[in-house]
């Protein structure tokens, strides 16, 4: 397994603590964690991209892309995208969205995965879509539920009830998206909405009233 | 207070036996009919099969298992069911067939007789109008796999008898499931987000979003669910999902809820999911899930 060096710039919403990922991280690592919300001008700014074993770089809800650039590249690259998901509020899961390219090396994308999973994270890979999985996948089910529970399909409590029965689920969706603040899901599907234009992703009547009460009034002690 | 003691369970596929295996090991006369005899021996297989997995895991008293196994009576006669209680209809999503089976089973039973569907989308007030006794009718979605799950969605058609609703939820309560009520609205409360949730996640592997591993394996990271989207395909059947999705893009006409094109590719391929041996994943055996 690769070693790896931590670089950080800004906050980052995947590592926002100390973890046994971090600590693991070694000065000279052959590899290079781009952490932060703003690594990805970092990243523009790094002298020297070649010659590590890969760069993985902290994404947001923007494509890899966007940093790297994308103009029919055909030449081998070391670089992936990376983030750990996380529900609004929520801490972040053992989940980490590994997202590569058409042109991403298969052994920097291994190197990669392998020191993530080193430290009991999960990966899954994908290529460089909006939303990736986890986001593309669940927002449109989100939305629905939220639409339906405005329809008066059922109440909160029911909807969430079929569904832990029904699925297994270990907490009713109504419920997780309440407790990690329904206006992040307003944020999420706002873009993703932009960027895939479909109205399956534009962001629900209670989501979009949850971002306006956040936006205007003052957080209330807990 | 359940009056109900004999109960008929038509169609003896992955559903139909699940339920019977309900019935039978919550202790009712269970009879389970099915037009093929290879399909009911199938099904008196896989349920041996499970009751003595469950006997093995202790989730099940060995003593009770010989009774279990001799209360499940198989026919492929439709008039031997007319000494049931209930019937729970768990045949293939399609309306005229469903119409035509409870027309039949009304001439077989008495009057007296249950009918219940366990329809995922369909109308239960409209198979109901097929049935020549649409008071005393009810929805009883059980979910995949029946044997293992809690959850009866249970709705009343608009001429269903309260009685009747209060009977049939009686009788689903002493089966050791936990009823919840729906509306008689397409694909009620789980299909209707299931179908477009699970299409969706086809979608991302048409799309070339990601592998089917990777998705089932992001999602039971990132939410906790015991199962990923595609895993729990292969479980349902692509063809009965692409029942499912014509059944319910009929009724509500909701993109998410049309059949994507990969859905009928698979089919055509015969990669019918772990019934078939492959689907989004390969297998080597046709178990019941859990046995």
């Amino acid at each position: 397994m690769s070693t790896y060096r931590v670089l950080q710039a800004g906050p980052s919403r995947s590592f926002p603590e100390p973890s046994p990922f971090l600590s693991a991280a070694t000065p000279h690592g052959a590899g290079i964690v781009m952490i932060g919300e703003r690594c990805g001008e970092a990243y523009c700014s790094l002298e020297k991209r070649a010659g590590f074993a890969f760069i993985a770089l902290e994404l947001g809800e923007e494509c890899l892309g966007v940093h790297t650039g994308e103009a029919l590249a055909t030449e081998p690259s070391n670089v992936v995208g990376f983030a750990r998901f996380r529900l609004g509020n929520a801490q972040p899961t053992k989940l980490i969205e590994l997202v590569r390219q058409p042109n991403t090396t298969p052994s920097a994308l291994a190197a990669a995965k392998a020191v993530f999973e080193a430290t009991d994270l999960v990966t899954a890979v994908c290529n460089d879509f909006p939303g990736r999985i986890v986001n593309r996948l669940i927002r449109p089910f989100y939305n629905s539920l939220l639409r339906r529970l405005d329809e008066g399909l059922a109440s909160a409590q029911d909807l969430d009830k079929t569904l832990c029965l029904g699925l297994g689920y270990p907490q009713g969706p109504l419920a997780l998206l309440e407790r990690t603040g329904l206006e992040h899901h307003y944020d999420v599907t706002a873009e993703l909405h932009a960027a895939l234009a479909q109205e399956a992703y534009a962001p629900a009547r209670r989501a979009q009233v949850a971002r306006q009460r956040a936006s205007t009034q003052p957080r209330s002690s807990p | 207070m359940n009056d109900i003691r004999t109960v008929g369970v038509v169609g003896a596929g992955t559903m139909g036996a699940g339920i019977a295996i309900v019935a039978a090991r919550a202790g009712f006369k269970t009879r389970v009919y099915d037009s093929r005899p290879d399909a009911l021996s199938s099904a008196r297989r896989q349920t041996e099969s499970f009751l003595r997995r469950s006997v093995e895991r202790g989730k099940l008293a060995a003593d009770k298992l010989p009774g279990i196994l001799a209360s499940w009576i198989d026919t492929s006669q439709l008039e031997d069911l007319g000494d049931c209680d209930i019937v729970i209809e768990a045949v293939f999503e399609d309306l005229k067939v469903k119409q035509d089976l409870f027309s039949r089973l009304n001439e077989a039973c008495p009057a007296m007789t249950l009918f219940a569907s366990n329809t995922s989308t369909i109308s239960i007030t409209e198979i109901a109008g097929g049935s020549g006794r649409p008071d005393r009718f009810v929805g009883m979605h059980f979910c995949l796999p029946a044997q293992l799950m809690k959850l009866v969605e249970m709705s009343a058609g608009l001429n269903t008898s309260e009685d009747m609703f209060r009977r049939a939820w009686a009788f689903c309560e002493s089966l050791g499931q936990q009823p919840v009520r729906t509306q008689d609205t397409p694909g009620f409360i789980l299909n209707y987000f299931l179908i477009p949730y699970n299409n969706d996640a086809i979608r991302l592997v048409e799309q070339g979003v990601a592998e089917a591993e990777e998705i089932d394996k992001a999602i039971k990271a990132a939410l906790g669910y015991p199962m990923g989207p595609l895993q729990l395909l292969d479980l349902i059947g692509l063809d009965t999902q692409r029942l499912l999705c014509e059944a319910m893009y009929g009724l509500t006409y909701e993109p998410r809820a049309a059949c994507p094109a990969l859905v009928k590719r698979m089919i055509a391929a015969g990669r019918l999911g772990k019934k078939a041996g492959r689907g989004f994943y390969s297998y080597d055996d046709s178990k019941l899930f859990g046995a």
